[in-house]
């Protein structure tokens, strides 16, 4: 199918775009366009304009600063895989964009397109999530930032407004003690996950002081586990914790379909949960070892 | 009715100007204004990769970017694999070896996965395991892929890098 | 002919002459055929399975600019002379036809059932138009399960049919009651396999264009366009001359192309009335829906055993899905049933098959038929019993297959042509031996055991098939040899990527010591032969290839006789190669083939030398007579994550028997395409559709194909056992591998899994599926 009839416009600046987004009717931004496309083939999306970002500079490519990755809401998966500093850094974020579609589609998806997407199997906003990442958006009023959690706002659906752009996220820096990893299970390892999950471990001796668990698929946008973060944090990782995590994980409620019903989300949550900790666990030992 | 969009593309080292729909994609752009039809379309949603080509280089989708997105860019296209008097380049050689083609309808995009896999490799021997998944966003319903995952290590080994 | 050039060809892997041009992006396939005035089609169709279309309101549509005209049932059906198009093909067990209406009016099918067709200057302005038709339904209840829908009180699929039992037939031989009543053994069980589809990359497709003088010409991505011209030529109401039907290159056919859609009809009849041409290119959208699919079945069945394990009967009922009409008979449930008897002896066998009709789209042939079907019933049959038995699986089978002394070996049934089912060749217990041996059998339980120390649960499974190849009547093919040399070949067999081309090509230049490259092969043109049938059934190897094996040898004869005139020596002793014919052994002593067919065209006024009839050309429609039989063994191991349900082949064993090979290369390619679509029809592909009959999956992100990094590695191993049915002694190769694969992979599966005794019944096995039935056995307090 083709796409209904719209306008076409390419803004070099940040405030051209937002002036569009604010004057047209029915305008939609458009960054890689490996998930809006696909829907207006299909007519399923039919913006009346569409404002290509891809022509603003500086909008795409990861900057350094002492504590943090600045990354630019137009940079590539491709680039993101490809980064040496993002695997150094952030290597749960290398390890989410390892499994993010095929190498077609990652040489055109961008972060920002896929964080605002918000597809409920999507690897990026899980990692996002779990990886507490700061979004500066702006708009008319010009910029603000939001942290993960004010982000999401309903199957695919953000709180950004139709006239704000996320620019670029910002992402604290891994330390080298801190174990982590990203798994997800699907029938065919480039498809969306039906179920995900992140996590991130910091621990103070053999007992837990941090500890991020994230889960995708299993509702619109990831959830945080902050009741197995709770029982994790201050204990042992032992596999009565991962139980425990496994447990808390599996009961969390789930939407499905009739090749993933529910309690088979439900279950794998749970099993990718307990697989994760173990993961992460083992790194901590790998960085401290080191 | 929305204004047509003008155009600058080059396709195989030929530069195409045209005013086009914003609507159209890359793959119809290819097809049906400048004729090269060996890039197919086999899905229009970013999943079977019968439309890849290359931008500037790297491996798209040619369905799921437009042809305005493209203005002032490059792209390669099957139809600029092979020499101009039409002998096979080692990728298009290979597969024919291994029979990695049957009604040849996913192969253009086949061809150009595997010809950026080359360019990207490094110089280094690719496992098996690195060109299936490397191969996985091309469908194909004929072959069972096995011949042209031969096809794909017999020119991603470093001794056949170099040619072309 | 000792010394027959032939023998250097056959059986050789040449490279196929499509190649080239399909490498370099040159191949013409259906949507690259580019015409003046050319304008472009899209159809409104039917977004509800069931109901009575009240109105139509066309009027936006023909308003918008770049639109030319829209069609409705109203609009087309003076341009018909037939209400529904002529599809049926006959059947004792039809109890009433169920052609398909070109457009539909009145009630509405199923979901994607074309109701009306926009033409317009571009394919997107049509779709433009499409999305302003108005249409006004009543909803009606819907039919979706082949078993319910063939209750007394069920709704109806359609109002215009008495019932949803659109035919019923009693599949029956030996004394099954006496055989089951002396049992010592009996399994019973009840399995359900879903909808999928052919899924060839390049969606279906027409172009129609008429001439100045009439002349109809109709480019359709067809595998059978004779077929399609002579139903167009009855329902346009045309004459044959005036119809002319081109399969351009095709990218993938596997059934569905055989079968003619409405599309196929109305869009020749636009270009007709509106003496433009006009072209339809499917997309993936309308594929999903309007695309004809199949292997919804429901089985109920038991099997009887003695105490040693061998077959008694079998008995049970099929229900089969329908879909909302009947374009292609009843072929599919007949295969699944009679291919279910496979490799094995079988004494009696009572099946009653069930055919409902359902809102879905009509069922038609997607590789293997039916077949994969049949075989997958028949092998869970038989791993229980070996499980009941306590017997190998190996064992049990080995216990029933045909042994080569039986064979040809005869099966009480009488099949579609009016034969007997007969196995023509093939050593069944040594497929299954050699597969057993090239996969390590013996040696799993080792690689099992080792495997289960780390914690990882492998198992392997078996099955044994065969495939009923080279359906006729019969195909045609001609050579003719140019005064210029060249060779000229044409055929009724139509391409889809299978090498037709290439096969045809090899075997002539075969005969006539030549290389293939220089016969030029023209295929699935109808002005290029009068007579022809095209693909289906694994045929066109058996069919084309012994017609064109035949007229090549007559073209030789003849060229060898009339050189024998020319040179002045006995045919005996000629030789033929490279184009040239020769005295053996005296090379210089020749004519060319050119020379010979200069001299056979005859010279205004003069005597056609050696009073020779004119020409070198022949033409032979083959006849292939009943069907010849292709067997296999597979053996497959997967590692299972019974946590998950994640299912990984981790090896997989052909060892195939299509006869005589005429390009092993192709025939390896045939099997391999094959099994993975086996493998996709096992683990992944699944056609869904609510309650309402709306379809869930229509896009390849919801239905997914299998890709390159979910299928293994696959060892094909050949064995050879040339049918006494024809000349060559090949058999077909197209859809063998498809057949095997969904039996193998579930044994396999069930093994990793043993400790759990779990039953799987259902395709696809989805992770989710698999997850459920491990739950359930570690319920009852399994632990795997
Ligand atoms: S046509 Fe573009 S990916 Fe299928
Ligand atoms: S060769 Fe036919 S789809 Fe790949």
């Amino acid at each position: 199918m083709k796409p209904v009839p719209f306008d076409y416009h390419v803004p070099t600046s940040v405030a051209d775009a937002v002036e569009l987004l604010r004057t047209l009717p029915n305008a939609r931004a458009l960054a890689g366009g490996q998930s809006l496309i696909p829907m207006m083939n299909l007519r399923a999306a039919a913006p009346s304009h569409l404002i290509d970002l891809g022509k603003i500079p500086d909008l795409c490519g990861v900057h350094e600063t002492a504590s943090n990755l600045r990354i630019g809401a137009m940079t590539t998966q491709r680039s993101l895989e490809r980064s040496a500093v993002v695997r150094r850094h952030c290597p749960l974020l290398g390890e989410a964009v390892d499994h993010v579609g095929h190498q077609q589609t990652r040489n055109r998806g961008t972060i920002g397109g896929s964080l605002c997407h918000l597809d409920p199997g999507a690897e990026l906003p899980v990692a996002a999530a779990a990886l507490e990442m700061t979004f500066t958006v702006t708009g008319p009023g010009g910029s603000r930032t939001m942290s993960f959690d004010e982000f999401p706002a309903g199957y695919l659906t953000t709180t950004l407004e139709p006239d704000e752009i996320l620019t670029h996220i910002d992402v604290r820096k891994t330390l080298p003690h801190e174990g982590y990893a990203f798994l997800e299970f699907n029938q065919r390892p480039a498809d969306f996950a039906i179920v995900s999950v992140a996590v991130l471990l910091t621990l103070d001796g053999e007992q837990v002081s941090q500890v991020r668990v994230v889960l995708g698929g299993i509702d619109y946008a990831p959830i945080r586990l902050l009741e197995a973060e709770a029982t994790l944090t201050g204990n042992r990782l032992d596999d009565k914790a991962f139980e425990a995590a496994a447990a808390i994980a599996a009961a969390h409620p789930c939407e499905g379909d009739e090749v993933s019903p529910p309690e088979f989300r439900q279950h794998l949550a749970g099993v990718l949960v307990r697989r994760a900790l173990r993961k992460a666990l083992e790194r901590t030992k790998v960085s401290v070892n080191a | 009715m929305p204004e047509l969009y003008p155009v600058k593309i080059h396709v195989n080292g030929t530069t195409y100007e045209r005013r086009v729909e914003p609507r159209m994609h890359l793959a119809d752009f290819l097809r049906h204004e400048i004729d090269l039809t060996g890039t197919h379309i086999g899905c229009e949603h970013g999943v079977c990769g019968a439309c890849t080509v290359l931008v500037d280089g790297a491996s798209v989708r040619s369905c799921l970017m437009l042809a305005v997105q493209t203005d002032g860019r490059s792209v390669d296209t099957v139809e600029g694999v092979a020499a101009a008097d039409g002998t096979l380049n080692p990728v298009q050689a290979a597969l024919s070896k291994h029979h990695g083609l049957q009604c040849g309808f996913c192969t253009p995009g086949i061809i150009m996965t595997i010809t950026e896999m080359r360019k990207e490799s490094g110089g280094r021997q690719w496992t098996e395991d690195e060109v299936r998944a490397a191969l996985s966003g091309n469908l194909c319903r004929c072959t069972g892929y096995q011949g042209m995952v031969d096809a794909a290590l017999e020119v991603l080994t470093p001794l056949n890098l170099g040619r072309d | 002919m000792t010394d027959n050039p032939f023998q250097s060809w056959m059986s050789k892997s040449v490279p196929r002459v499509e190649d080239d041009r399909l490498l370099q992006g040159r191949g013409k396939f259906l949507d690259d055929i580019r015409l003046d005035r050319l304008l472009m089609a899209a159809f409104v169709r039917s977004p509800v399975a069931h109901a009575i279309l009240k109105k139509i309101n066309l009027d936006a549509a023909r308003a918008l600019p770049g639109v030319r005209a829209v069609f409705s049932y109203n609009d087309l059906r003076p341009l018909l002379s037939l209400d529904r198009i002529p599809l049926a093909l006959p059947s004792g067990a039809i109890r009433f036809d169920v052609d398909p209406p070109a457009l539909a009016h009145e009630e509405i099918c199923y979901v994607g059932e074309p109701i009306a067709v926009v033409i317009a200057e571009t394919r997107a302005i049509a779709e433009d138009a499409v999305a302003l038709v108005e249409l006004e339904f009543d909803p009606l209840p819907v039919v979706m399960d082949p078993r319910d829908g063939v209750d007394k009180d069920a709704p109806k699929a359609r109002l215009d049919c008495p019932d949803n039992l659109v035919a019923r037939h009693v599949l029956k031989y030996g004394n099954g009651e006496a055989a089951f009543a002396a049992a010592a053994h009996r399994v019973k069980d009840c399995f359900r396999l879903n909808k999928g589809g052919g899924h060839s990359m390049e969606p279906r497709g027409i172009v129609a264009r008429v001439d100045d003088d009439d002349l109809l010409t109709v480019w359709d991505s067809t595998q059978m366009p004779h077929r399609a011209k002579a139903i167009l030529v009855n329902a346009l109401g045309l004459s044959e001359e005036k119809v002319r039907v081109i399969a351009p290159d095709v990218g993938g056919g596997f059934g569905p192309k055989a079968v003619f859609h409405p599309e196929e009809l109305v869009i020749p009849a636009v270009a007709l009335k509106l003496r433009t041409p006009v072209k339809w290119a499917e997309d993936r959208f309308e594929s999903f829906t309007a695309t004809v699919q199949e292997r919804v079945q429901i089985w109920d069945m038991e099997a009887a055993f003695d105490a040693e394990g061998k077959l008694l009967a079998i008995r049970g009922q099929l229900f089969h899905d329908h879909g909302a009409a009947t374009p292609y008979g009843v072929a599919l449930p007949y295969n699944a049933a009679t291919n279910l008897i496979g490799p094995y002896a079988l004494p009696a066998y009572d099946l009653e098959i069930l055919m409902c009709l359902t809102n879905m789209v009509p069922a038609c042939p997607t590789r293997g038929a039916g077949r994969p079907q049949g075989t997958f019933v028949m092998e869970r049959l038989l791993d229980r019993a070996a499980d009941e038995l306590g017997l190998a699986r190996e064992e049990i089978r080995q216990r029933n297959l045909i042994p080569l002394e039986q064979m040809p070996y005869t099966i009480p049934v009488i099949m579609r042509d009016g034969s007997t089912m007969t196995y023509d060749s093939g050593d069944y217990p040594e497929c299954q031996r050699r597969v057993l041996e090239a996969a390590g059998w013996s040696e799993f339980d080792k690689r099992r055991d080792a495997a289960r120390r780390d914690g990882r649960f492998l198992g392997i499974g078996l099955s044994n098939y065969v495939e009923g190849t080279g359906r006729g009547p019969f195909e045609s093919a001609s050579i003719r040899v140019g005064p210029s040399g060249k060779i000229m070949v044409s055929s009724g067999a139509t391409a889809q990527g299978q090498g037709v081309k290439s096969m045809l090509a090899q075997i002539s230049a075969g005969v006539l010591g030549m290389n293939p490259k220089d016969v030029h092969v023209v295929d699935g043109d109808t002005n290029a032969t009068v007579l022809g049938l095209g693909a289906f059934a694994s045929r066109q190897a058996v069919t084309a290839g012994n017609a064109i094996y035949l007229a090549t040898r007559r073209v030789a004869e003849k060229a060898r006789a009339m050189a024998a005139h020319m040179l002045e020596a006995s045919a005996d002793d000629l030789e033929i190669a490279d184009g040239n014919i020769f005295v053996k052994g005296v090379p210089q002593l020749k004519v060319t083939l050119g020379d010979v067919s200069k001299a056979l065209s005859g010279m205004p006024g003069y005597a056609i030398p050696g009073g020779m009839e004119p020409g070198l050309e022949a033409a032979v429609d083959f006849q292939p007579g009943p069907l010849t039989y292709t067997n296999g063994s597979h053996v497959a191991e997967v590692e299972v994550d019974p946590d998950t349900g994640a299912v990984k082949i981790t090896r997989y064993v052909v060892v195939h028997d299509c006869g005589r090979m005429i390009n092993p290369m192709m025939v390896e390619g045939q099997v391999l395409g094959g099994v993975v679509h086996g493998i996709g029809a096992t683990l992944l592909e699944w056609m869904r559709y609510d309650d309402q009959g709306q379809p869930a999956t229509v896009t390849y992100a919801d239905y997914l194909l299998p890709t390159c990094d979910v299928v293994p590695r696959i060892e094909i191993h050949h064995m050879e056992s040339p049918t006494p049915l024809n000349p060559l002694g090949v058999k077909g190769a197209a859809e063998s591998g498809t057949i095997g694969a969904p039996a193998v992979i579930v044994s396999a599966i069930e093994d990793a899994l043993r400790p759990l005794k779990i039953r799987i019944r259902d395709l696809p096995v989805t992770p989710a599926r698999l997850r459920a039935l491990i739950a359930a056995a570690q319920g009852k307090g399994a632990a795997p």
